[in-house]
């Protein structure tokens, strides 16, 4: 095996890195935002299993929690919740 | 050192055995077979400890090669025609991802109709994409040219891939000696496999998504940037060589009698060995003409060029392509090249010849040659672009 | 499978471009998971191809490379080869490819991979058209389903079934998935990686944009999918169909609710006519046949 060395390059690379918001700020694409009502929340963790965006992290304590910089609104966990816990609201209500 | 005799195509392999690659894509193609037909038998044979990936079509060929290469191993693979077109896509996606790769290309020329001889358009063809692309006369350059693209190919001040031609037949199928060098001397030569980045898993590298235009020119600007310090690597790889291994050729072009030449020709391929002959037979007439052997043509060393043909009578440019519509590829970045550096060009003539693999003999040259310079000198300018055609 | 959610946390980053509702971001939760982030992707022309967010970041927390639309297969057997000479095991290879890429333009090199049983894990997600390029139809949409190139007739002709191709090739194994059924993929992807070789996983997708439904319905639509017995959930390795849970009680018709429900959700549908209705539900007597006799 020809051995292998890293040497980085002073050229530009299309080399990309993760980074939270790659697309931005997509809280901001929503039109309905998802309420949980802690107290009927089981902790099944559905809703954090399913969300599409990775914006949900279900604490024993507090329940789900959603971060709504990121949140795009679709509803989904919403659909999912087998307790009815989740309600979806408009925008600016 | 070994002398061996060896077809272009087994000094290809040779040379890829040399360089230890680590992963080969094998495809089918005439004039190309026999060189990933003799890597099999190194493979399998376990002379070369390498893995052959048999793909399914040149496009995956070269997919196949960029998924090794970006994955960390020294990959190759060999195409002509057909199969270069259909992996053209691949081609400028390699050279934009700026990872190291070695490629030869035995030249054909391209359907339709069916023609499996040789010519420059299958090559020339790529001249847009980013690769550096060098010519050989004969195969012994094409053993040091496959070689040195891995050293050149590697270097950080360049991290571009390479390809190398060779005539299909002229070179690929024809015996020549070839003077081997010793393994571990190249092995240690060549050294480490260095690229800029790896994509297995060590890091979290995404490599290729969507970049803005501003962004993506700057990537662009840079394989340009790229180009022009290769010229530097080049001259500096062939002058190592030369230490090493006996053989040096001159950089980016090579000169045969062209220094103290009124008349210069300049020409790419097996044929500049023709048009040599043609030189002699022309010098012992009294004829001051001399040879300019493009090796790169990308980059494109038109200052190179320019150096020697600043004070020149007439230059003439053998093409054995054509970009239909307009001229010959050599011809039209030679004279482009030369406007970075003077207003006034000697008379420049661009004769195209050998397409679909017309055989040209060093009479033909001798003809063209002679007659363009006597018509010049009798004050009568030939006109500056001729298809030269014959049969038989 | 509680953990499960645990592992998912640091696979996607939030700030992705999907779609809301979007099935992909889903669905690469469960295989970022399920390895660990230890794995390459190979990502072909896509919707993938811009959920990672633009240069200079990505929304995916390990390696990916972008490649031209034919070749996710090519480009996997390249970095597989180049792995095993390099000795690395612990990594794997993935190829994340949309119906158009693997049963369209990338039919040629997957079956090459295939036959040359690579080792990677090619997962195609179906989400039934060409979706990046705005819903223009594949071999892999549904007969009757509407797309911009089939804007009047619907799509003329059945399903394509890749996964049947790919259990001709002789591959060590191919299994259907849904993202409806995270737990199931999840366990799907951990056998994969337990065997040496040519892996394919088809992977039921709903596209909320695509097929023309809320975007709260990803979910909804794909355990419709498999409750109609439309999309049959299972496992093909050692020469035999292994049934999946999610899919078991369907072998009996009777349990099976009516293609119709599956169907009236979906805004792609809305002009189909009854014959159709009949021709899908015939689709599926069919198709269960098929799963009985390999069972």
């Amino acid at each position: 095996m020809t051995k292998l060395v890293i040497v980085e390059s002073k050229y530009k690379i299309p080399l990309a890195l993760p980074k939270i918001g790659a697309a931005g700020k997509t809280g901001l694409w929503r039109l309905e935002r998802p309420v949980v009502d802690t107290s009927k929340c089981t902790r099944c963790f559905q809703c954090e299993i399913y969300c599409p965006a990775n914006v949900i992290r279900v604490d024993k304590e507090k329940g789900a929690m959603i971060n709504y910089d990121y949140c795009k609104g679709c509803g989904i966990c919403a659909n999912v919740c087998p307790a009815k816990a989740i309600t979806m609201v408009k925008e600016g209500e | 050192m070994v002398l061996k005799v060896l077809t272009g195509n087994y000094a290809v392999a040779e040379a890829v055995k040399l360089a230890r690659v680590d992963v080969v894509a094998a495809y089918p193609i005439t004039p190309q077979t026999s060189i990933v037909e003799k890597l099999a038998e190194y493979i399998e044979s376990g002379e070369l400890e390498a893995k052959m990936i048999r793909v399914e079509s040149e496009h995956s060929a070269l997919a196949a090669v960029f998924g090794a290469a970006i994955a960390g191993a020294r990959a190759f693979t060999a195409t002509s025609s057909q199969g270069l077109l259909y992996m053209h896509e691949w081609v400028h996606w390699v050279s934009r991802a700026r990872i190291p790769v070695v490629m030869a290309i035995v030249t054909r020329a391209i359907g339709t109709p069916w023609n499996i001889w040789p010519d420059h358009a299958d090559f020339l063809d790529q001249r847009d994409t980013g690769w550096i692309m060098s010519f050989a006369m004969d195969n012994q350059e094409v053993l040091d040219l496959t070689i040195q693209a891995f050293k050149i190919s590697e270097d950080p001040r360049v991290y571009l891939p390479v390809m190398i031609g060779l005539e299909g037949f002229i070179l690929g199928h024809t015996s020549m000696p070839v003077d081997v060098p010793d393994p571990d001397k190249v092995a240690e030569w060549l050294g480490p496999r260095r690229q800029p980045y790896v994509i297995d898993g060590s890091k979290p590298w995404a490599l290729g998504s969507l970049a803005w235009p501003e962004e993506t020119e700057e990537m662009f600007m840079d394989i340009q940037k790229a180009m022009e310090e290769s010229k530097k690597v080049i001259v500096e790889v062939d002058e190592e060589y030369g230490r090493l291994f006996g053989r040096k050729y001159g950089g980016l072009i090579a000169c045969h009698r062209c220094s103290d030449a009124k008349y210069h020709i300049v020409s790419m391929g097996a044929w500049s060995g023709d048009i040599i002959e043609s030189i002699e037979l022309l010098r012992n007439e009294g004829y001051p003409v001399g040879l300019i052997r493009i090796r790169y043509v990308r980059p494109f060393p038109d200052k190179e060029i320019y150096g020697i043909v600043s004070n020149s009578r007439a230059v003439i440019v053998f093409d054995r392509a054509i970009s239909y519509g307009s001229m010959g590829p050599l011809y039209m970045d030679l004279v482009a090249g030369l406007t970075k550096y003077t207003r006034k060009l000697p008379y420049m003539r661009n004769i195209i010849a050998g397409i679909g693999g017309v055989n040209i003999t060093y009479q033909d040259f001798y003809k063209l040659i002679k007659e363009t310079i006597d018509s010049l000198e009798k004050g009568v300018e030939p006109p500056v672009f001729t298809w030269y055609h014959r049969r038989g | 499978m509680s953990h499960l959610p645990q592992a998912m946390r640091n696979t996607i980053l939030p700030g992705e471009a999907a779609c809301p509702g979007c099935p992909i971001p889903m669905a690469l939760k469960v295989v970022g998971a399920a390895f660990n982030n230890k794995l390459v992707m190979v990502v072909p022309a896509c919707c993938t191809s811009i959920v990672i967010g633009a240069y200079p970041g990505s929304a995916f927390n390990w390696s990916t490379v972008h490649v031209a639309f034919a070749s996710a297969a090519a480009v996997a057997s390249g970095i597989a080869e180049a792995l095993e000479k390099r000795g690395i095991k612990d990594v794997q290879v993935v190829a994340w490819a949309g119906d158009g890429g693997t049963a369209d333009i990338g039919m040629a090199s997957l079956s090459g991979a295939a036959e040359r049983n690579h080792n990677i894990i090619y997962i195609m997600y179906d989400n039934e058209a060409y979706m990046n390029t705005g819903i223009q139809r594949s071999s892999s949409t549904p007969k009757g389903a509407w797309t911009t190139t089939t804007p009047i007739m619907g799509k003329i002709e059945h399903k394509k079934d890749v996964a049947r191709i790919m259990i001709a090739h002789g591959v060590p194994y191919v299994a259907t998935a849904s993202i409806a059924y995270p737990h199931d993929f999840y366990a799907k992807l951990k056998k994969a990686a337990s065997i040496r070789g040519f892996k394919f996983i088809q992977l039921h997708s709903p596209c909320p944009v695509g097929w023309r439904f809320d975007p709260s319905l990803t979910v909804k639509v794909a355990r419709l999918a498999i409750e109609t017995g439309l999309w049959v959930l299972y496992e093909y390795y050692d020469g035999r169909l292994r049934l999946s849970g999610p899919s078991r009680p369907y072998l009996d018709k009777a349990k099976r609710k009516p293609v119709i429900e599956y169907l009236k959700l979906q805004g792609r549908f809305r002009k189909i006519t009854d014959e159709l209705v009949r021709e899908i539900e015939k689709y599926v007597d069919e198709l269960w046949e098929w799963i009985k006799k390999h069972m």
